[in-house]
């Protein structure tokens, strides 16, 4: 099976008006399988954003080899072969939560009555039926970023590229959103990269966590997380959770004395 | 809105508006105060009965003007700034340019025009309202173009979609509430460069003659009529704006509030 995403030697550098150059990432080395939950995890600067950019090709590498699906991360944002979800649930106010949902469709020609009865199933998957014709100012915080992950599942793209999407919210709406994300991967079939900077969070989702560390962006360990499935709240009680947690501080502790 | 809710939100303005004229009616009465200075808001209404032919006249050939100026200036202004969005370098340097233009009295310029179309010519007029609406309603709109969440460009980015499907899904919708609060800045900007036009030489029957005549002549209560004309105008025109804005753009948060 062809992997996902695999990255080989990535290095990017930051460089030209007339800043010192920064090594947002040093030598990557990573291989996403299908159906994986990757976190990336780190502290600011640690170019784990810029990782999940430079796998959307909207970020161009200095050196070595990306490839999505086996294509160039090129070819395969023209072929748009993943959704994205941003930090800010991105809506445009002009639209109704259907029509923002059905905003990649159009985008790619799908005739009305298909993206509609498409949006409409999206909206459901994420439990917003009913507010289709809801302006996205009518709408929470969460329930924006709900609808932005639905935008991203539209046009089933087997890649879901996630840069702290519930980085914004609150606690306990965060670990519903959480749970929401299990389910909906699981129902979805996707694979999900998903960048945060929240331990638990990182630990509850994946299926591996990459750690990195800044100056200059490495990866510094992956740590494969062994919670059974289904995850709920249990999950986030159990000792094998806690332990798991521990594990993935004291990699990001370690990380930052060798970057210090 | 409710009609209750409708009564509620026109109702204080409307009573305060009252009292004012009531107590302008009033005071003018009681102080004797000259009529060249500021007639009785009966005394107006008289005048409009006596000579609404004229003032109509007037005020529909000026009307006009301002119309077609508005369209002709901000269209310009719409397209120009489409135009710009594309090339940063251009923009960059026009920009600056059009504010500073923009600070420019233009109205002192109605001489000049009058000497380019002739005084009588409509030309004359509609050159003006043409210069006055152009640079709002173009400053406005490359900011409204270009002032777009950078997220939102990265998200069109990511569907791998042309520069026209991004001006045409993102830049033209953000720029719309900038562009329609420029609309109503030119809406009474408009007639007042109609009007003021006018005052440096036009035909008989437009408002800036008529007043200025009435006033010479020393009839300042029909002076007064063709001013409140030409307010009441300003007013319906800015009505007529806002109106087509909740129409166009019933998304915008400050539609709703």
């Amino acid at each position: 099976m062809t992997p996902v995403v695999s990255l080989t030697n990535v290095n990017k550098i930051f460089s030209g008006g007339g800043r010192p150059q920064t090594v947002a990432l040093k030598d990557i080395n990573l291989c996403v399988e299908p159906r994986e939950f990757i976190s990336l995890i780190g502290p600011s600067g640690c170019g784990k954003s810029t990782l999940l950019r430079v796998i959307g090709d909207l970020v161009t590498v200095s050196s070595g080899e990306v490839l999505v699906n086996g294509k160039s991360a090129h070819e395969a944002r023209i072929k748009r072969e993943y959704g994205m979800v941003f930090q800010s649930p991105v809506l445009f106010e002009w639209r109704t939560v259907l029509h923002n949902v059905e905003l990649p469709l159009e985008i790619m020609g799908v005739p009305k009555a298909e993206r509609t009865r498409r949006a409409r199933e999206m909206l459901k998957l994420v439990e917003l039926h009913g507010f289709e014709r809801h302006y996205p100012w009518q709408l929470s915080g969460g329930m924006q970023q709900r609808v932005a992950i639905a935008r991203a599942l539209a046009f089933s793209p087997k890649l879901l590229l996630m840069d702290e999407p519930f980085g914004a919210l609150d606690e306990l709406t965060r670990e519903r959103m959480n749970a929401e994300l299990l389910r909906i991967w699981q129902e979805t079939q996707t694979t999900v990269i998903f960048v945060t900077h929240s331990i638990p969070e990182a630990v509850f989702l994946s299926t591996r966590v990459v750690v990195m560390s800044a100056r200059p962006g490495r990866i510094t360990e992956i740590v494969p997380i062994d919670l059974p499935y289904p995850r709920n709240v249990e999950t986030r009680e159990s000792p094998r959770f806690f332990e798991l947690v521990t594990h993935v501080r004291e990699a990001l502790r370690r990380g930052e004395e060798m970057g210090a | 809105m409710t009609t209750q809710a409708r009564v509620a939100r026109l109702g204080p303005p409307l009573v305060i508006f009252l009292l004012v004229v009531v107590l302008w009616e009033v005071l003018i009465r009681a102080l004797n105060v000259p009529r060249f200075i500021l007639p009785a808001p009966t005394a107006i209404g008289s005048a409009f009965v006596n000579t609404y032919g004229a003032v109509l006249d007037s005020a529909t050939y000026t009307l006009r003007n301002a119309l077609l100026g508005f369209a002709l200036g901000c269209g310009a202004g719409i397209l120009v700034a489409i135009a710009t969005s594309r090339w940063t370098t251009v923009r960059e340097g026009l920009l600056p340019i059009a504010i500073a233009v923009n600070s420019i009295p233009i109205i002192a310029f109605a001489p000049l025009t009058n000497n380019w179309f002739g005084s009588n010519n409509p030309l004359s007029k509609v050159a003006i309202v043409v210069l006055i609406t152009f640079f709002p309603t173009m400053i406005n709109t490359v900011r409204g173009l270009t002032l777009v969440e950078p997220a939102k460009l990265e998200l069109m980015r990511s569907y791998a979609v042309s520069e026209f499907t991004v001006l045409a899904k993102v830049r033209i919708p953000n720029a719309l509430p900038y562009t329609f609060n420029a609309f109503k800045v030119c809406s009474s900007l408009s007639l007042i460069g109609a009007i003021v036009a006018e005052y440096f030489g036009g035909p008989r029957k437009s408002l800036g003659v008529y007043i200025l005549q009435e006033a010479q002549l020393f009839r300042f209560d029909n002076a007064w009529a063709a001013i409140v004309i030409a307010s009441l105008l300003g007013i319906a025109f800015y009505l007529v704006v806002i109106t087509i804005e909740r129409r166009v753009i019933p998304w915008h948060a400050s539609i709703e509030s």
